[in-house]
């Protein structure tokens, strides 16, 4: 059964974009083997929807490529999600099995990523991998000048050297051993990815590297011909000087953050969540704390679009009974959605091997069964996510991808529901939906300064902003005092009333 | 009612006859007594001074003995039969209470109301 020769991978996201010509078609399943495919097909905006025409600014965030070296999944179309959206499409839920074909708007993946290399995509991954190419220059340097110091004079004078004996023999070893560990602790220390990009340059790392160079440039100085056993010496000092310097970094990049020192408080803009955090002593500005940007859950403020505003008389009783619907509707639906997904799972077990005999139909792929109970589930699971307003966080490929990894691991439909019940941070819903990498310091105070207490600044993405306000974690005074432990000793506060 | 330690306590007291009821094999007074120095003397409701660790009377049976002779609640026990009730303990002052042997029980005591009327009456003598 060829189920997957081409197909369309949607986002419950982009068949929502208002196209009329999309209504009448059944949206269809992914397909069940990734990497069997060789073709994905991927939908972007016509150019005359509504949602495409409110993005038009320059930058790329609003298009529908969003990272430029990185092929598309299939349901990477983020725009704007209208506030009015439980009258439309209700196929989502209804069919898993049909696949439709491409049709005249969808793009093959090659065509994609061909498109994703503009300019300033190309600017932006050069200045991502920046800090990580100049480690590496600094790291080969380190490598070489020793080797160069040793073999310059074999190769350039040959002629004038002396016969080194077993003295050198240990000069040498003892090089190459710590050449071997500088390598590796240059590479454990300098050349990690970094997880976010900042706009200043890391005032420790520069002293460092500036400080490396200079021991470089001036062991390069001195470098003359003397024998070849103090020409060894040399090259072992240098290579001591920078493991010393290592040394520096560690302390001065690890050990120092690690005692933390300042309490960050940080409250997204638009509904409040806020989230405690204890971090460490920074001279720089831009934080290094990569779980700061990835802290709150994403949602949009469509949440406070469907608050309605009322004349002053009726507003606390109009609220108030909105309020309470939403919880009453809220609950009704999830209860139907946990009887759904339970009796869902029912129909589904891991095959034993007595069933080995049954007809070869019965016996299902993980794919194929999470195919097979999900559409009993998906309406059930479509309206709780609706009324919870958190329908754009999981796409249906995700939801089967995720049913699919329940059945294998033996997991009861609570912990499969779990994820749609509590919403998680927003790491946990894939890079596509964390349309926010792109953050601005904005800040009253000066920017170039650390942080101190009282120390408030706005972290802004394109959709709501962090305010983040830094407080001093206090300074405690620890006393001692020693208590006997004969000393616990006990009397009986009675009242007693006796009747004579 | 309230002393000061190492001075002699002095008070207006009431001399109260009660004559003990017999009921069944017990001899009853018909009153239930509180406090003394083993107990805690904050919970008493009664005391001026909560650190006060006399006998206290907290109930006064309607119809009995104690209440034909004039004990109230919330009067505080100084004597019972020549026996000091300011410093006993609370099993101490109920023994001293139920004595078999004995039928009549005459108790010292006292209450805020005795000392205020004195005062009354001395401040008029002291105008004269």
């Amino acid at each position: 059964m060829d189920t997957e020769s081409t197909h369309s991978g949607y986002s419950y996201h982009s068949s929502r974009s208002g196209r009329s010509n999309r209504h009448g078609e059944r949206h269809k399943a992914s397909s069940s083997k990734d990497s069997s495919r060789s073709e994905r097909s991927v939908v972007l905006n016509p150019p005359d929807t509504p949602s495409h025409n409110s993005h038009n600014s320059p930058n790329s965030h609003s298009s529908p490529v969003q990272n430029g070296g990185e092929p598309l999944p299939g349901e990477a179309v983020p725009e704007e999600p209208d506030p009015g959206d439980d009258a439309q499409d209700d196929n989502w839920g209804e069919t898993t099995t049909a696949v439709t074909g491409t049709s005249e708007l969808s793009l093959s993946q090659e065509e994609v990523v061909g498109l994703g290399k503009s300019p300033e995509d190309r600017a932006r991954t050069c200045r991502r991998y920046l800090p990580l190419a100049l480690g590496l220059l600094v790291g080969l340097l380190v490598l070489a000048t020793p080797l160069a110091f040793l073999l310059l004079p074999v190769v350039l004078w040959p002629d004038q050297l002396q016969v080194c004996g077993a003295a050198c023999e240990g000069l040498f070893l003892s090089l190459s051993f710590k050449l071997l560990i500088l390598l590796v602790a240059v590479w454990a220390l300098f050349l990690r990815p970094s997880r976010a990009g900042l706009p200043r340059v890391c005032a420790y790392r520069g002293f460092l590297a500036t400080l490396t160079l200079l021991l470089t440039m001036s062991y390069w100085l001195f470098y003359g011909d003397e024998d070849y056993h103090g020409i060894a010496q040399f090259a072992v000092s240098l290579v001591d000087s920078l493991l010393f310097v290592h040394y520096l970094a560690v302390v001065l990049l690890e050990l120092r953050q690690l005692q933390s020192c300042f309490s960050v408080c940080v409250m997204r803009s638009t509904d409040g969540e806020t989230r405690y955090y204890n971090l460490g002593r920074l001279r720089d500005f831009p934080l290094h704390n990569p779980a700061l940007l990835s802290a709150s859950k994403l949602r949009t403020d469509k949440q406070l679009a469907g608050l309605k505003v009322y004349n002053d008389n009726s507003a606390h009783n109009e609220l108030y009974y909105e309020e309470a619907e939403h919880d009453r509707r809220v609950r009704k639906r999830r209860a139907r959605l946990v009887v759904a997904v339970e009796e869902a799972f029912t129909h589904v077990r891991r095959m034993k091997k007595e069933d080995e005999r049954a007809t070869p139909a019965d016996i299902l792929e993980v794919r194929e069964a999470a195919l097979a109970i999900f559409p009993s589930m998906a309406r059930a699971l479509q309206k709780y996510l609706r009324t919870t307003r958190r329908q754009h966080c999981h796409s249906m490929d995700s939801i089967q991808k995720h049913l699919a990894f329940c059945l294998v691991n033996n997991m009861s439909p609570k912990a499969f529901l779990e994820a749609y019940l509590a919403p998680g941070p927003t790491l946990q819903y894939g890079p596509e939906r964390w349309m926010a990498d792109q953050w601005t310091l904005v800040s009253d105070a000066s920017v170039t300064g650390g942080l101190k207490e009282g120390t408030e600044f706005l972290l802004r993405c394109l959709d709501f902003s962090l305010a983040v306000t830094v407080k001093d974690i206090p300074y405690l005074r620890l006393a001692e005092e020693f208590v006997d432990p004969k000393s616990h000793k006990f009397t009986l506060l009675l009242q007693s009333e006796t009747s004579v | 009612m309230s002393f000061i330690p190492g001075q002699p306590v002095t008070a207006v007291v009431q001399r109260i006859e009660i004559h003990k009821l017999r009921e069944r094999e017990h001899l009853i007074l018909g009153f239930s007594i509180g406090g003394g120095i083993d107990q805690d003397p904050m919970q008493n409701p009664y005391s001026e001074d909560k650190t006060d660790k006399g006998i206290y009377v907290t109930k006064v049976t309607p119809g009995g003995p104690a209440e034909a002779a004039g004990l109230k609640m919330g009067d505080k026990i100084m004597q019972v039969n020549g026996w000091d009730m300011t410093m006993v303990t609370h099993d101490q002052a109920r023994k001293r209470l139920t004595k078999k042997n004995e039928d009549v029980v005459r108790l010292l005591m006292t209450r805020k109301s005795l000392e205020e009327a004195v005062k009354c009456s001395m401040g008029g003598y002291a105008n004269r």
